[in-house]
């Protein structure tokens, strides 16, 4: 009952045609973006800001284009992480190498170069698929870390590799500290989500579903699929490539190449998985459990061994939450395998009715 | 270019791809049996390896330890067949392999747990040390394990293949692969065959885990070795054991002369062209990965593996 | 109702412990590492660093009566987990953390601005920024004791005396098998400046990481015919490198690891490959030293040890903890002569001590650590304070020292610290302390 449609008359194509034609969400997105924008800024504290808000926007940023090339296109990729240093290191040298560059066009251009690198590593796309095709962009994933290892230019000759991101100016305003860097990350992923969500509702987001389902079939209808599958390529990689230069900018602040290994490609991977495969709500859940289940974990464990009075071995509990973390991953997928998107669908489909049974 | 030194690269790189295709056969069973891509295979080698080496270090026999070993990874078999697999009989082949992976890390969890995470020497009797004859006459060397592993893998390839061909369950199994639905209306029992995959599985882990436990110690590192082995299996197709080992060969060979010729042949060179320091090394990490990117271009299915067939 | 209260209080229970945090006491994160690759280092230093706490505080009541409390967090020597930990753990305790040890180089170079911004000094003792031993551009980092390129300048040293003499290095040729990461390229520029300087040879060959498979490696440094291998590896490189230097039939004595190479949980794994192996140190093994075996005393006899197998208590990781934590101990010491004894300090104070940390042959012989730990003098302008190593090579079941302290090269490595130090203030906008005009 609380979620009905009915009464909610449209009557121009525009109103037909926008993102949320449900009266009930619009409410939700603009609480939603009120809470975030206003609220958060007020309440929370600089822990907050900087070790969890932060990092779960940038994740699920990156989980977004994981979503876009896996979830919408179909084209399964372990290299994510390898797309996010691209995005990293280029927005560090184009901030270094050209003077009074703005900060904003840095993270532009520095997608643009990820996609680059998303087309040429997507081409094997066109001939290979599933498994293979995810073991291949594995390639692409230990390539890119060996480049970005081996060449010094890309770190500024530093004798380590690891860059140090500079200042964020923007038109003369300093973003300093963890709140401001935060409202700067929200701004930079809300822009990005609703530009996701608006794709995947156009012509472009139907071919990738095509394309995902059944790709021979959506080339007999005429689907370009060469054009379709590396352009999913290349927005993915826009996608992560921002998210990696949030990742050294506002986040971190110095990255080595070694901080986006293999093991960060499966974490986004497991983001989508959990979140809710080929939907853009999933990308923010997911990030959100696996940003925060470690700390959930640790915090508890912490608490437990406070009020029993014994002390577990560290040793102990670190092992057991990674069993805990393997046990969950696999608990959903047996349990949803559409993710913590289609739970809450179904929660909306409940919404319907509700508080009545039919 | 010293002939002697690159014969040397080659041979040292042949063995070294021998040891990646003992751990590429244990995905192969797995995948030819039940269509899982088992990424959890690196962690069941190094869970393997481990329990292994503990139980030796605890003054258990040998070969008593051996069986102990081979009974766990029987069981942690079963159980992954039983409590993963088989919830997620009909889910998509992405599923399975996301299933695996969260495997993966309750059994690097698991293994640390029970038995601590300090590093463990492994000895299996055979001593890591150049064959003394072949290095006194022509220079080269050749180590005594690396012979030792190569024969360990024909071994096992052998035995797997009298397996597959002549015993009843070997052709269950072969039936299975073909075709799950045939295999049950021919009334083969499937929950029961693939357990005794995955126990079969579980039995080349050991294998494998001695061998590079042997090689490199046994710690958590080991779990990366299924990484090498994805190459291997990328070339050799997923199906099929021959190609593993052809694989093996080829990802090992060409890693290494590519890894020793590719910066002496090309550093200089490059320098000359981007006027800096341009030094190629390293090139291990990824070689592998873009030969076998390279072959799946020709052949998308692998030397050996079964066409890729699409119907609409 | 029932069941909501219980819950609703023991949550409370759960979360409150920071309100019942008594006034009188100083607060130290422990955030390390127990899973992972790198876990028998992380296990080990953890154990040594916070059973010397411990004991500090049954034996001694803490410093002048203020006891020292900890909290223990999971990094996984993960960048963006050892940021969180220190996020969470940085405001716990009455004056906040004291200071913070984060045990691996990446995680170093991502608190270094958040620390200097937060006032929390960060050690990184015998790791870390090289070129933070400047203290007038690093005021809250302190890469104790030696850093890299003090160490190699040590080792280089080292072979020297070996060959009897530094002249007689000229044209002798010398491997740096490297760790392809930050770490591991961190002394390609210090080696190429002593080659220039001695006339030696130096091929810089990378393993990839994690560095299980050298065999092409070993192959080019069996053509090579190097006279020393430098070996700077880290987890399962240096088993690997040691079984790979056997299988391609070259001394292992000729071999000199650095300290991320040279414990017992380095060399075990390799078995015979390892024997006679020469790793350098800033600490030693040995539980016969006092400091430790007070540990036992005060700590183990009344089962609060950390190490669940007692015999790692005085091996080498073990020990270095031990050595991290008698610094921190020393440093609070030193700012509560300044700022006030028997009070807790704030990390501020605690820089300052850490600045003007000084532990002679007499305080250490006063500690029960003469010969486990050098001498050490702390100063504005060198946040390094030691520059020692020694030598020790592997017999087969312990570490043997072979060398006194051997002193760095600090006429190599000062102008190449000033200079590094120098870059990144310009970088970062930042201006240099004057060390003469402070206290």
């Amino acid at each position: 009952m609380l979620y009905r449609e009915a009464g909610q008359f449209r009557s121009t194509y525009s109103e037909d045609q926008q993102i949320f034609p449900i009266r009930q969400d619009r409410i939700a997105i603009g609480l939603l973006l009120v809470v975030a924008f206003v609220v958060v800024p007020l309440v929370a504290n600089q822990y907050w800001f900087a070790a969890i808000l932060t990092p779960f926007l940038i994740f699920s940023l990156a989980a977004l284009g994981l979503n876009i090339l896996t979830g919408y296109a179909g084209q399964l990729s372990l290299g994510t992480a390898a797309f996010m240093a691209v995005g990293a290191f280029m927005a560090y040298n184009f901030e270094l190498r050209i003077p009074g560059m703005p900060i904003l066009v840095s993270f532009v251009l520095a997608g643009l170069c990820a996609s680059a690198v998303g087309i040429v590593f997507g081409l094997p796309s066109l001939r290979i698929k599933g498994f293979y095709l995810a073991v291949a962009t594995l390639a692409c994933q230990f390539f890119v870390l060996w480049a970005l290892q081996r060449f010094g230019w890309f770190s500024n000759f530093s004798s380590s590799g690891v860059i140090t991101a500079g200042k964020i100016e923007i038109f003369g305003y300093v973003f300093q500290t963890a709140a401001e860097k935060y409202l700067l990350t929200l701004g930079i992923v809300t822009v990005l989500a609703l530009a996701a969500k608006n794709l995947m509702r156009s012509e472009t987001g139907r071919a990738f579903m095509a394309v995902r389902d059944m790709d021979v079939a959506a080339s007999v209808i005429g689907i370009p699929i060469m054009r379709t599958k590396l352009l999913a390529f290349a927005i993915s990689s826009f996608y992560c490539g921002v998210a990696g230069a949030l990742y050294a900018f506002c986040y971190l602040g110095t990255v080595e190449p070694e901080a986006f290994n293999l093991d960060l490609s499966f974490r986004i991977l497991f983001m989508i998985i959990i979140g809710g495969v080929g939907s853009i709500l999933g990308s923010f859940i997911g990030a959100a459990f696996i940003t925060l289940l470690p700390i959930l974990l640790s915090v508890l464990f912490g608490g437990f061994s406070h009020l029993l009075g014994v002390e577990i071995p560290h040793a102990w509990i670190s092992n057991i939450e990674l069993i805990i973390f393997g046990s969950l991953i696999v608990f959903f997928l047996i349990v949803e395998p559409h993710g913590l998107a289609r739970l809450w669908q179904i929660s909306k489909e409940k919404l319907r009715l509700w508080p009545f049974p039919h | 270019m010293n002939v002697s030194f690159f014969f040397e690269v080659l041979l040292g790189g042949l063995l070294a791809g021998v040891m990646y295709s003992l751990v590429a056969i244990g995905f192969v069973l797995i995948y030819k049996a039940s269509g899982v891509f088992n990424f959890a295979q690196g962690a069941m080698v190094f869970f393997a390896a481990l329990t292994f080496v503990s139980l030796v270090e605890r003054g258990v026999n040998f070969w008593f330890a051996l069986v102990i070993t081979l009974a766990v990874m029987v069981v942690l078999g079963i159980a992954t067949e039983k409590v993963v697999l088989r919830p997620l009989v009909n889910q998509p082949p992405i599923t399975l392999f996301m299933a695996t992976i969260g495997l993966t890390f309750v059994l690097e969890g698991l293994s640390q747990l029970v038995w601590g995470s300090q590093p463990h020497g492994l000895e299996l009797g055979i001593q890591d040390v150049p064959m003394e004859s072949l290095a006194q006459s022509s220079g080269i060397f050749i180590s005594q394990f690396d012979l030792f592993a190569a024969l360990v893998a024909g071994i096992l390839v052998a035995v797997l293949a009298l397996f597959f061909q002549y015993t009843r369950i070997g052709r269950a199994l072969r039936a299975v692969a073909d075709d799950h639905q045939a295999a049950l209306a021919v009334g083969i029992p499937l929950k029961h065959i693939w357990a005794i995959v995955w126990a079969v599985a579980g039995f080349v882990a050991l294998v494998a885990g001695l061998m590079w436990g042997a090689r490199n110690g046994v710690q958590y590192a080991l779990t990366f070795i299924a990484l090498k082995a994805l190459p291997v299996l990328l070339i050799g197709g997923f199906e099929s054991v021959p190609g593993a080992i052809l694989g093996g060969l080829i990802v090992g060979a060409s890693e290494k002369l590519a890894e020793v010729y590719v910066p002496q042949m090309l550093n200089a060179p490059l320098t000359e062209f981007f006027g800096g320091a341009v030094n190629l090394q390293g090139i291990e990490s990824w070689f592998a990965y873009v030969i076998a990117l390279l072959f799946l271009l020709v052949r998308p299915q692998g030397l050996f593996g079964e066409k890729i067939i699409d119907r609409v | 109702m029932n069941r909501t209260t219980i819950a609703i209080a023991a949550a409370a229970a759960v979360f409150s412990d920071g309100a019942l945090a008594q006034a009188k006491e100083q607060f130290v994160p422990h955030n390390y590492y127990w899973v992972g690759p790198f876990a028998p280092g992380g296990t080990g230093i953890a154990g040594g660093a916070i059973d010397y706490l411990n004991m500090i505080n049954a034996r001694d009541g803490g410093v002048n009566g203020v006891k020292f409390t900890g909290e223990k967090c999971e990094t996984e020597y993960n960048n963006a987990r050892g940021v969180e930990c220190y996020e969470r753990s940085k405001n716990k305790g009455p004056t906040g953390a004291t200071l913070i040890h984060p045990l691996s180089t990446g995680i170093t170079y991502s608190l270094i601005d958040k620390g200097t911004q937060d006032k929390i000094p960060i050690l990184s003792v015998g790791y870390g920024r090289a070129d933070a031993s400047d203290g007038r551009v690093f005021p809250y980092v302190f890469p104790l004791i030696t850093n890299y390129w003090s160490q190699n300048t040590a080792k280089i040293k080292f072979m020297g005396q070996k060959a009897g003499g530094m002249d007689k290095l000229k044209g002798k040729k010398i491997v740096n098998l490297y760790h392809d990461s930050a770490y591991g390229k961190e002394t390609i520029p210090v080696l190429d400046v002593q080659a220039k300087k001695y006339g030696f040879e130096v091929t810089h060959i990378a393993v990839p990481s994690p560095g299980n498979e050298q065999q092409a490696q070993w192959l080019q440094i069996r053509q090579i015919q190097p006279d020393w291998v430098i070996l700077r590896g880290w987890g399962v490189m240096n088993p690997t490198a040691l079984k790979a230097a056997q299988r391609s039939g070259f001394a292992r004595d000729k071999i000199i690891g650095v300290w991320w190479s040279g414990a017992e949980e380095d060399v075990i794994p390799a078995g015979e490959a390892a024997k006679g192996y020469i790793a350098a140190g800033f600490n030693v093994s040995g539980a016969n030293y006092p400091v430790v075996q007070d540990i036992m005393k005060h700590v183990y006899a009344k089962g609060k040890g950390e190490m669940e197998d007692k015999s790692r208590v005085g091996s080498i990781y073990y020990n270095r903890g031990v050595v991290f934590s008698m610094i921190t101990v020393e440093a609070v010491r030193t700012a509560q002569n300044r700022f006030g004894k028997g009070q807790p300090m704030t990390g501020e104070q605690v820089r300052w001590g850490l600045e003007n940390l000084v532990i002679d042959e007499k305080r250490l012989k006063e500690l029960g650590a003469t010969g486990f730990m050098q001498p050490l003098k702390v100063s504005c302008l060198d946040h390094e304070g030691g520059g020692q190593v020694k030598f020790q090579q592997w017999d087969g079941k312990q570490w043997k020292v072979i060398s006194d302290w051997i002193s760095s090269d600090q006429s190599i490595v000062r102008p190449m610290v000033e200079a590094s130090a120098a870059q990144y203030a310009k970088e970062k906008g930042i201006t240099p302390r004057d060390c003469s005009k402070e206290k």
